[in-house]
């Protein structure tokens, strides 16, 4: 097994007297999707804000590609190839497709005065990268607000790709959409993977944790319960690690088995 | 490539007539408007108002406005409103006037000096929006009655009393920066075209229309220049990015806070020039300079197309809204309607425009 690009030893994180994580351990290979499980409030979202550069931890450190590494802001996560796509995915759904694809980063032509847009190339290129994911644009002046979910969350992916990510980081990806389209979603998530970057899927589905999944940390009241490697686990065990065991056992029982 | 995107085309998307895609612009509205416009006069007014002078009578307003119009549009695009370029054209004129005429200096530092100091209250303005997080709507109405009350109490310090003042004309002749900022331009072509008998003329030989008012070319090129900015470089899209959402803008690395207060900057500047011009084509200047004008500034605008929440619109609508406004303002005089029907329309036009600009804002983003 290659060496992790990201290893995060024993993470804390303290808001006020609020312990948010209290010793989270986690590492991501190239080219391994590795997904983060938990219930809400379990700390999923400081952490991967701690990851993306958000927050700085209380204790612990990361380690990227070997070094030892503090983030003073997300913009040197960015910098240094570790890209999130949150929830809100930072797309505007009046702008077309090529112009969210290049936001703040347009490719230029020309010199001083002259410096231009080059709009032919952004538009040439945002369709050769949707095509790659699988995504059959009407053209790149269409707006994304004319996207469906599925095909927004791709946009996100696909333009943290060609800027050269290393690591994804994925906030739930999956979690407001129908059934084909997480199914698109997911496939996109594979291409990604195989194009050897790695991959945090943050999710609370079990069953699309479990369908792309190669190694499963599940984290509960800010602490990991550990991570198991894919064949290692079955649906059932990872749902009621998340839960925290018990209680869920219980409530299971009274709902007849149907969670 | 494209035997490619055919192969892989959705078989349920089918082919975007030209009328559909027409129907995307923002700025379609306010090109139907100046057709319907000027079919309504074409059919209600004497003819003389489509000859080359008539055309040139409501061109000049029209101009005026434009210049405020297309600025104001891309600070609308931007996410912001500016209230204060009506009163900023009193300020900036009253400005301008006490630099040529009390201080006696020549235009080369008078209008630089001027444009700087509009820049410069423009920034302040912006500033203070990003600063307190209000909106800018508040911030610029403030503005709008602490610049016509300077223009006012500067006024009447510097004329002794005075609500006027006067003697610009006299002050700036001669001066070599004055053919730029006022009077007509190209008067030799228009000489030209009189004595080949494609322009009209009077009996004397000298053309009707004597030159093209240079208020109009800075209109055009303004208009010419905006839209290059926001279609065709990086600060387009930063403008367009910022006013859709600005938190997603600066996750993505746009720089809103330069962006937001540049416009500002140029809703000022833009004022600026118009108290320029028009100060020195009327050799005076009085408190009530640019009385209105945001207000109709931001209605070229939102007929040009620019959606109120911003994120949306274009300097190309904005152009033509301007136009409809100056052929309405005059067009109404060569007719036999009461003139004061002006207003009335005004608001028509308004709200049919922004009702019209939010069908087409669904049918961009796809909701339905």
């Amino acid at each position: 097994m290659s060496a992790p690009i990201i290893h995060m030893e024993n993470i804390k994180k303290h808001y006020g007297n609020v312990i948010a994580l209290n010793g989270v351990t986690f590492d991501l290979r190239a080219g391994e999707c590795h997904c983060l499980l938990g219930d809400n409030g379990a700390g999923k979202s400081t952490f991967i804000k701690t990851m993306s550069g958000v927050h700085k931890p209380t204790e612990g450190s990361i380690t990227f590609e070997g070094k030892p590494l503090s983030f003073g802001s997300p913009r040197d996560a960015m910098e240094a190839g570790i890209a999130t796509v949150f929830q809100d995915l930072a797309m505007i759904p009046l702008m077309s497709v090529t112009r969210n694809f290049f936001m703040g980063r347009e490719p230029t032509k020309g010199r001083s005065i002259f410096k231009r847009f080059d709009i032919e190339t952004a538009n040439e290129i945002t369709m050769a990268e949707m095509r790659k994911m699988g995504i059959n644009l009407r053209g790149p002046d269409q707006a994304v607000g004319t996207l469906s979910g599925g095909e927004r969350q791709t946009v996100a992916i696909a333009r943290a790709v060609y800027f050269g990510a290393k690591v994804l980081i994925l906030d739930e990806p999956t979690s407001a959409l129908g059934v084909r389209q997480t199914a698109n979603v997911l496939s996109t998530i594979n291409r990604v993977r195989e194009q050897g970057i790695g991959v945090v899927f943050i999710s609370h589905n079990v069953r699309h944790a479990m369908a792309v999944g190669d190694r499963f940390t599940v984290l509960n009241r800010g602490q990991t319960l550990g991570t198991a490697t894919r064949g290692e686990i079955n649906a059932a065990q990872l749902q009621d690690l998340m839960a925290g065991g018990q209680e869920m056992a219980a409530l299971e029982g009274s709902l007849g088995g149907t969670i | 490539m494209s035997t490619d995107t055919l192969a892989h085309s959705d078989e349920r998307i089918k082919a975007e007539p030209f009328l559909t895609k027409l129907m995307k612009r923002p700025e379609l509205g306010a090109i139907g408007g100046v057709v319907l416009v000027t079919i309504f006069f074409m059919i209600t007014a004497d003819s003389t108002m489509f000859t080359l002078s008539g055309v040139m009578n409501f061109m000049t307003p029209a101009a005026q406005l434009g210049i405020l119009g297309i600025a104001a549009a891309m600070l609308m695009i931007g996410g912001e409103f500016d209230l204060s370029i009506g009163s900023m054209v009193a300020f900036a004129g009253m400005v301008f006037g006490v630099f040529v005429v009390n201080v006696g200096m020549p235009l080369v530092i008078a209008i630089p000096l001027t444009l700087a100091l509009a820049a410069a209250l423009g920034a302040t303005n912006g500033m203070i929006v990003l600063r307190t997080g209000l909106p800018s709507f508040i911030v610029t109405l403030a503005g709008l009655f602490v610049l016509r009350g300077a223009a006012l109490v500067g006024l009447k310090l510097f004329t002794g009393g005075s609500t006027q003042l006067r003697g610009i004309r006299e002050a700036v002749e001669g001066d070599f920066l004055a053919p730029i900022f006022s009077g007509d331009a190209f008067g030799f072509l228009m000489r030209w075209l009189a004595e080949a008998g494609i322009v009209d003329s009077f009996k004397s030989g000298v053309p009707k229309v004597p030159g093209i008012p240079v208020e109009i070319l800075w209109f055009i090129a303004f208009a010419a220049i905006a839209t290059y900015i926001l279609l065709r470089t990086p600060i387009g899209n930063w403008i367009f990015a910022t006013g859709g959402d600005s938190l997603a803008a600066q996750n993505s690395g746009v720089p809103v806070r330069r962006v937001k207060i540049s416009l500002f900057m140029l809703t000022a500047t833009a004022a600026a020039i118009v108290a320029i011009i028009t100060v020195i084509d009327a050799g005076s200047t009085d408190a009530r300079r640019g009385f209105m004008k945001e207000f109709e500034a931001i209605i070229a605008a939102v007929i040009g197309g620019c959606l109120l929440t911003g994120g949306y619109g274009s300097a190309i609508g904005a152009f033509f809204g301007a136009i409809i406004f100056g052929m309405v303002t005059i067009g109404l005089t060569y007719t036999k309607f009461d003139q004061d029907w002006f207003q009335v329309f005004l608001g028509a036009m308004l709200l049919l425009a922004v009702i019209f600009n939010n069908v087409i804002r669904r049918r961009v983003t796809g909701e339905r």
